[in-house]
């Protein structure tokens, strides 16, 4: 018997689907960029047709962290910086499920660093959303691992003396199979880039830039964007990584210099999930682990046959 | 056996093979119908080093190392980088011999290696032996080794030279080789042995009394430890995900189940950290496989943030926490009883977990079932709790004993159908932390599931899920995960008691210990009753929740009680006496924490000291707190 229904089960979905019945209070600020962000990830899931309960959506803390509430699917809101080896363990044991983490830049590329190179390299079969505010929201403004070098702050009293982080030339070197940018203030493309994002077999980053009116009024997120994909300007092949690697850093540079260059910059369709990686070596079984608990048919081995090694 | 029984220590340089060869050793010795226990020794070093094995084997059962012991084969160190005497470290090329000659019984035999140890490395030996009925046995075991196949075969040789001393028959150890080898290795192994053998019985009128018996066992026997008993029990419960990160001793289990799991289906992780490790055994719980991950000491620091979020989340996790001695990296590769009070409270706020702490072998298999029905019946974290004795630490156990059936329930799960008719708030989120239930545990939905999406947070959140600060909520909610411990509490009350007594149930003086010094423990209390004193002594396994009532009903009418632990501070004493909030002046505590075990003389000498009513200390490594005869 199939224990899980809600995947694949071809319904209707719409953005409405994925709207709590009864709206919590938002807790964000009127004006933040993390509006946009919902809202081109419920576009984007009743595009694809996902099911709600298909859908593992993981956050981390942080304001970022609180689009869970927002977004009516499973849920994971984790803690700080954490969101990947949560997510990306719940799709090696269920690799039907739909599984998406999101979290601030704080959270993605400062605490969770190291998840991030790691989850990258590995190639995971999953999507990661990073709201790119360049401060820290929650705790109320402090510099970012994004904010430009010289950002002042009530803990950067005289300007942050460190380069900034950059998140999509990291996630290249790291091993990512999907890199885009996109901005809040771009709905209609950032929309786009979680379809192609989410349906991407393997690690999709996606940058996305969101506006903080409360902390972070000079952040550049607010200039109108510039879509490298649809400008005859930038002319290069997202599928070539040393072509990608030159506009990833012309685009992290640009930013800082007040200008919001956003679109798709790497995808690398035939490189192997680390699913695929651990089946073909026979490290992870064909069907989802999971099932193998509701499956009448299956035997469950005894220690006792595996003790014949210590006799 | 003629003279006791058998602990036979095996020394030389880590990288020399001691590991597999003691192994293969203890094997033979079971197949020859003993009961065995090895204790293994090791620096923290990869090549070259000090090290040793021991391995007790006796016709009763075993159920520590023993005192000392009785035939040392010392194999010289092969790695020694500075042999000259003035060194930093020593004479590392001699150490083997010399640095294990002061716990050799009386009338012990030694074996050592001629070519590795040349007559001027070996000084006064003789000497030494005359003084204490030492019986030497000096003979060239790296030629014979070298004549076969390659020197490394030494401990081969001595394996061949120890039977031929002993008189036991070289066919279980052949058997064992060549189950374990094939080819040109296993016939150059096979012929240093008997050539180690014949060459020992030639040249050597065996001076000694030890001599092998010939025993049976009723049932087949399997050589584990409790590494091994953590890997199967949890496979048993259906656990096929694990995620860890190498720490020393963790790592025992992360290999046995890095080995075991992926045949059976299910998915081993070494990952970046150890962070992520208990991150994705909370993923993998969450989205409906049995999980399990582990560290020790400063790696499971690094899950503390997780295990609150467990707890919060109401997610099943459990966990193998592999004590070594600390703090900080410690010594990595000492054994220490000293994370207790860290792990009874791992993580911020009102936190709670079950925590057991097995004291062999066996119940490290059954504690493990036991943890992971805890854990998925009452959504909580179940974390083992041993040492790196334990890990190293092989015992014989009949093969029957784990012929039981596998458990693969999920615990407290919901299908979709029951999905269907349990509450829902109005937009259709599965009511998952209700307050107002029948019970305090409400079955789980899991992801992709039709009914039951829900939300987990680690924030204090309404029963649909959804972050709440309001007050009458939170009361609610955090009363009903406080009183899940109790619902544990009463579930486990239904079991038989893990912890045991043992001795004579009026004594009024008393022992106490915890996990894996068990059973040294109740060695010492059978040797003090033969010797006719009037003890008891209760072990705790069961460390959270403590089953408090029993050990009231113990320690009831008990005058003195010594609390036996491997650690600096007493923490297992201090534990005891925050529950109770008394026995003050009864307890004490009899502690050792220079990197080994307990050995049963140690606690023999520290009851008698106690009971002599005259004060003093302990002549041995360990401490007694308060000093004996502090006391009014
Ligand atoms: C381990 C830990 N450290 C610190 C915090 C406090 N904290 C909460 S949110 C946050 C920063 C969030 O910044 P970011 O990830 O950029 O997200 P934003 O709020 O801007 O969306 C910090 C430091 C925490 N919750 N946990
Ligand atoms: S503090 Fe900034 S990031 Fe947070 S909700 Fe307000 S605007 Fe958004």
């Amino acid at each position: 018997m199939n224990q899980f229904d809600a995947i694949d089960s071809g319904e209707e979905v719409t953005s409405d689907d994925y709207t709590p019945e009864i709206e919590p209070q938002p807790t964000w600020c009127p004006g933040c960029g993390d509006y946009s962000v919902l809202k081109a990830l419920k576009g984007a899931m009743s595009d694809l047709g996902r099911d709600p309960e298909e859908v593992l959506l993981v956050t981390g803390i942080g304001c970022s962290g609180k689009l869970n509430s927002y977004f009516d699917s499973y849920g994971f809101h984790a803690i700080h910086g954490r969101t990947l080896p949560l997510g990306r363990a719940a799709k090696m044991v269920n690799e039907d499920l739909e599984v998406v983490a999101a979290g601030g830049d704080g959270d993605g590329y400062g605490i969770g660093g190291n998840h991030f190179t790691h989850t990258a390299r590995e190639n995971h079969d999953m999507t990661y959303i990073v709201f790119n505010n360049e401060v820290f929201g929650l705790t109320k403004g402090q510099s970012s691992p994004t904010s430009p070098k010289g950002h002042t702050s009530k803990t950067q009293l005289k300007g942050v003396a460190k380069d900034p982080v950059r998140p999509m030339s990291l996630a290249l070197s790291a091993g990512a199979s999907f890199i885009a940018r996109t901005a809040a203030t771009n709905p209609k493309q950032a929309q786009e880039i979680l379809v192609e994002a989410i349906e991407h077999d393997g690690f999709a980053h996606v940058d996305f830039l969101t506006q903080c009116p409360t902390w972070n009024k000079d952040g550049a997120q607010y200039v109108p964007y510039i879509d490298v994909q649809e400008s005859d300007e930038y002319d290069f092949d997202v599928t070539d990584r040393r072509e990608a690697a030159e506009m990833m850093h012309e685009t992290e540079q640009a930013l800082y210099d007040g200008k919001v260059l956003t679109g798709r910059y790497y995808v690398e369709e035939d490189r192997r999930t680390y699913q695929e990686e651990k089946q073909a070596r026979d490290e992870m079984p064909e069907s989802p682990v999971v099932g193998q608990y509701f499956d009448d048919e299956k035997e469950w081995e005894r220690s006792y046959e595996r003790l014949d090694r210590h006799t | 056996m003629t003279q006791d029984e058998l602990i036979w220590r095996i020394a030389g340089g880590s990288g020399d093979g001691i590991d597999s060869t003691s192994q293969n050793f203890t094997k033979a010795l079971m197949r020859y119908g003993l009961h065995v226990y090895t204790h293994r020794h090791y620096p923290s070093r990869i090549r070259g080093g000090h090290t040793y094995v021991e391995v007790r084997a006796s016709e009763e059962p075993v159920t520590s190392r023993g005192d000392g012991f009785n035939v040392l084969l010392a194999l010289g160190d092969s790695f020694a980088r500075n042999p000259s005497a003035g060194a930093v470290y020593g004479d590392e090329k001699t150490k083997p011999l010399f640095e294990n000659l002061d716990e050799l019984n009386e009338g012990g035999l030694i074996i050592y290696d001629t070519g590795v140890l040349e007559d001027e490395d070996v000084g006064d030996l003789e000497t030494q032996a005359t003084e204490n009925d030492w019986h030497l046995y000096p003979i060239d075991l790296r030629a014979i080794a070298r004549e076969h196949g390659r020197d490394v075969m030494r401990n081969t040789a001595g394996v061949g030279a120890t039977a031929a001393l002993l008189d036991m028959p070289l066919d279980p150890i052949q058997e064992l080789m060549s189950e374990a080898m094939g080819g040109d290795i296993l016939d150059a192994n096979l012929a240093v042995l008997s050539d180690a053998y014949e060459h020992t019985n030639a040249e050597f009128e065996a001076t000694h009394d030890l001599r092998i018996p010939k025993h049976d066992h009723d049932e087949e026997q399997v050589l584990l430890s409790a590494s091994h008993g953590i890997s199967y029990g949890a496979i048993d419960e259906g656990c096929r995900f694990v995620s860890g990160y190498p720490m020393t001793p963790w790592t025992d289990v992360f290999t046995i189940l890095k080995r075991e799991i992926e045949d059976l289906g299910g998915v081993a992780e070494q990952v970046e950290d150890e962070i992520a490790a208990s991150m994705m055994a909370i993923g993998a719980s969450h989205a409906g496989a049995k999980a399990l991950t582990g560290s020790s000491g400063g790696g499971f620091s690094l899950m503390s943030e997780s295990i609150g979020l467990a707890e919060m989340t109401e997610t099943p996790l459990v966990m193998v926490e592999a004590q070594r001695a600390g703090p900080s990296t410690g010594m990595p590769t000492k054994t220490e009883q000293s994370d207790l009070e860290f792990v009874l409270s791992t993580s911020q706020g009102d936190s709670s977990r079950v925590v057991f702490a097995p004291g062999n072998v066996k119940e490290s298999y059954e504690q493990t079932r036991l943890a992971f029905e805890l854990a998925y019946e009452y959504q909580l974290p179940a974390i083992v709790l041993y040492d790196d004795m334990l890990t190293g630490e092989f015992r014989n156990l009949p093969r029957s004993f784990f012929d039981r059936e596998p458990n693969p329930d999920l615990g407290s799960i919901a299908t979709e159908a029951e999905l269907a008719d349990l509450p829902h708030d109005v937009g259709g989120r599965y009511e998952r932390f209700r307050t107002d239930g029948d019970t305090d545990v409400n079955p789980r939905s899991l992801p992709g599931m039709r009914n039951g999406r829900f939300l987990a947070t680690g924030n204090e959140h309404w029963p649909d899920g959804q972050i709440a600060e309001d007050t009458a909520n939170r009361i609610k909610q955090m009363n009903r995960r406080v009183s899940k411990v109790e619902v544990v509490r009463d579930a486990l009350a239904e079991q038989a008691s893990p912890d045991t007594v043992v001795g004579d149930e009026d004594a009024d003086f008393a022992l106490l210990t915890w996990g894996s010094q068990k059973g040294v423990v109740e060695e010492a209390v059978r040797r003090l009753t033969e010797a006719g004193h009037s003890i008891k002594a209760l072990s705790v396994s069961q460390m959270a929740p403590l089953r408090t009532e029993e050990i009231a009903d113990f320690l009831a009418g008990v005058e003195e009680a010594l609390v036996v632990e491997m650690n600096a501070t007493g923490q297992f004493k201090g534990l005891l006496q925050k529950e109770f909030g008394d026995y003050g002046d009864v307890l004490s505590s009899l502690l050792k924490y220079n990197g080994d075990p307990f050995e049963p003389a140690e606690i023999i000498e520290a009851v008698e000291i106690k009971q002599s009513g005259e004060g003093g200390d302990t002549s041995s490594e360990t401490t007694l707190y308060p000093p004996a005869g502090d006391r009014s």
